[in-house]
């Protein structure tokens, strides 16, 4: 395998097939997502979109295909995880946060325990991280004593406490309520603007719009049209897209 | 039709089907606390202060009440006896509770043969009578074992506390399964994602949640084993039952010392395991609503 260069994209799909028993979520993927990008992946329910961004850090295997993550080929028996996981940061839609911790502990743990980090590094760096995210005297809250979109921030800064290249983000704002969403979306937007990659599954389509390099528009598990959300919002040419941008806009 | 087939028809309203629940006691995990439990404290006191005079009415006016005689041999009965029932159970817990916690991660194993022979050990050993265990203990077991050149007697009671505490251990194994299965995927997902192994994740992120969980099954399972050891007195071990027995013998055996003497027994352990039982109620009820 030849080195990874910051020229070639950090995260390659190609081609990528993946089934439940006799029904197949993902019909041939690809997609290649530069360093420093922000894309969104947006599409009706049950189009395999969080499946594929599962996909990329091996919670869920694929049957066929290639997902590489800085030439790093993700779906290998061989594949040392850590690394991957170092690497691929994941928030999930129900924020998944560790209950018997607290808000500072929550983000502290893994890089103390998988990474074996000095422990005062790590609560100085966490500490910092949950003030980026705007919680700021929330450290020794736990998750039940935070609201939803505060426990998404957590959930952000936990995942930023391992320092990953790509963070993916599975309908991160679904199970928030209205007035939280957007917190959570300033969040993201923050750390976009700090050149962050991040792969976004959304059903926010005026945060995609504004924010995403990228749009990709999946149905059934093939990927049915893509562009800049300039071109993407107004110009979508595929009927598919255009029923489903009028029913959601 | 609707009130024949069982469903309640509520007038001016539409027949509907209302959460199925069984007529009875509850067979569930917490059969014994609830009964134990659901005793009111007003019951068992007066139930206490009545024994002394069902006694007395009993006696007939003899010389030497057996309520003295029972006087007598309570600070016996109590320390030789019951404390031993105390202590066996203790063990039995500690050493069921330690072999339950592992074969219940045993039971979540990834590997299949592991999870065969585990599931098979907590199969059988949650539904032999523990009364048959005791016995083939008891005699399956030598009566001393070498260990690197030192000789360690094992005398009967510690067979009977081998033998309380596999059937312990298996339904133990069936609490950790089912106090671990209790947390919802995500979080393992959640581990996964950073980076932690699966070992990590059980130790560090998934047992700590599913403590508070365990502990009503735990001490449901404790009450029940206490209230299990006069079983060893069957084989021959000097706890509260046999010496009881003796006792009795010693004071010539007479019917009228059967209720004070089996009675006080029956007291020591109500007294003993209530509070459990009603410790373990509260504690079910707090979790409940705070999970």
């Amino acid at each position: 395998m030849t080195q990874w260069t910051a020229e070639q994209p950090i995260v390659s799909i190609r081609d990528v097939h993946k089934s439940y028993g006799q029904v197949e979520v993902l019909r041939g993927i690809s997609m290649d997502i530069m360093k420093g990008e922000v894309i969104c992946i947006i599409g009706p329910s049950g189009s395999g979109k969080s499946t594929l961004i599962r996909c990329i850090n091996a919670l869920n295997d694929i049957q066929a295909g290639s997902i590489q993550v800085e030439g790093q080929e993700v779906h290998d028996a061989k594949l040392d995880k850590l690394a991957l996981r170092r690497k691929v940061g994941m928030v999930f839609q129900q924020y998944n946060l560790f209950p018997h911790k607290t808000a500072l502990q929550n983000v502290m743990m893994a890089p103390i325990k998988v990474l074996r980090e000095n422990p005062a590094e790590v609560e100085a760096r966490a500490r910092a991280l949950l003030k980026k995210v705007r919680l700021e005297g929330k450290e020794n809250h736990y998750p039940g004593e935070l609201s939803g979109g505060q426990q998404q921030r957590v959930a952000i800064a936990r995942s930023l406490a391992m320092r990953p290249d790509v963070m993916l983000f599975d309908e991160v704002t679904a199970a928030l309520d209205p007035e939280t969403v957007k917190e959570v979306l300033v969040t993201i937007k923050d750390l976009a603007a700090d050149g962050m990659t991040c792969i976004l599954v959304t059903h926010e389509m005026g945060f995609a719009r504004e924010v995403a390099d990228h749009i990709y528009f999946t149905d059934r598990g093939v990927i049915v049209e893509h562009g800049a959300p300039a071109e993407f919002f107004t110009n979508a040419q595929d009927p598919r897209t255009r029923a489903f941008l009028d029913q959601v806009l | 039709m609707a009130h024949k087939s069982g469903v309640p028809m509520v007038p001016g309203n539409l027949p509907v089907l209302l959460p199925f629940a069984p007529r009875g006691p509850a067979h569930d995990e917490f059969f014994l606390v609830r009964w134990l439990g659901a005793i009111p404290l007003a019951w068992l006191t007066a139930a206490a202060l009545l024994l002394p005079a069902a006694v007395m009415a009993q006696s007939g006016g003899a010389a030497e009440s057996p309520l003295d005689k029972l006087l007598r041999w309570i600070p016996f009965l109590f320390v030789q006896g019951f404390l031993f029932n105390v202590l066996i159970s203790v063990c039995a817990m500690a050493i069921g509770t330690l072999a339950g916690a592992f074969a219940g991660l045993g039971l979540i194993s990834r590997n299949r043969l592991v999870r065969m022979v585990v599931q098979g050990y907590v199969s059988f050993f949650r539904n032999i009578p523990w009364l048959v265990l005791l016995f083939i203990v008891l005699l399956a077991a030598p009566f001393q074992v070498t260990v690197f050149g030192t000789t360690i007697p094992l005398p009967s009671w510690i067979k009977t506390v081998i033998g309380l505490a596999i059937p312990v251990s298996a339904n133990i194994a069936e609490v950790v399964r089912g106090a671990v299965q209790s947390v919802p995927t995500a979080q393992w997902e959640a581990a996964e994602s950073l980076g932690f192994t699966r070992r990590q994740t059980i130790w560090q992120i998934i047992l700590p949640q599913c403590f508070k969980r365990m502990l009503p099954p735990w001490m449901n399972w404790y009450a029940i084993l206490t209230m299990s050891t006069p079983l060893c007195s069957l084989l021959g071990v000097g706890e509260i039952i046999s010496l009881t027995r003796q006792a009795m013998e010693a004071e010539g055996n007479r019917p009228e010392l059967l209720l004070p003497f089996y009675g006080f027994a029956l007291v020591l352990f109500l007294v003993y395991c209530y509070p459990i039982a009603r410790l373990t109620m509260w504690l079910e009820r707090r979790f409940a609503v705070k999970t």
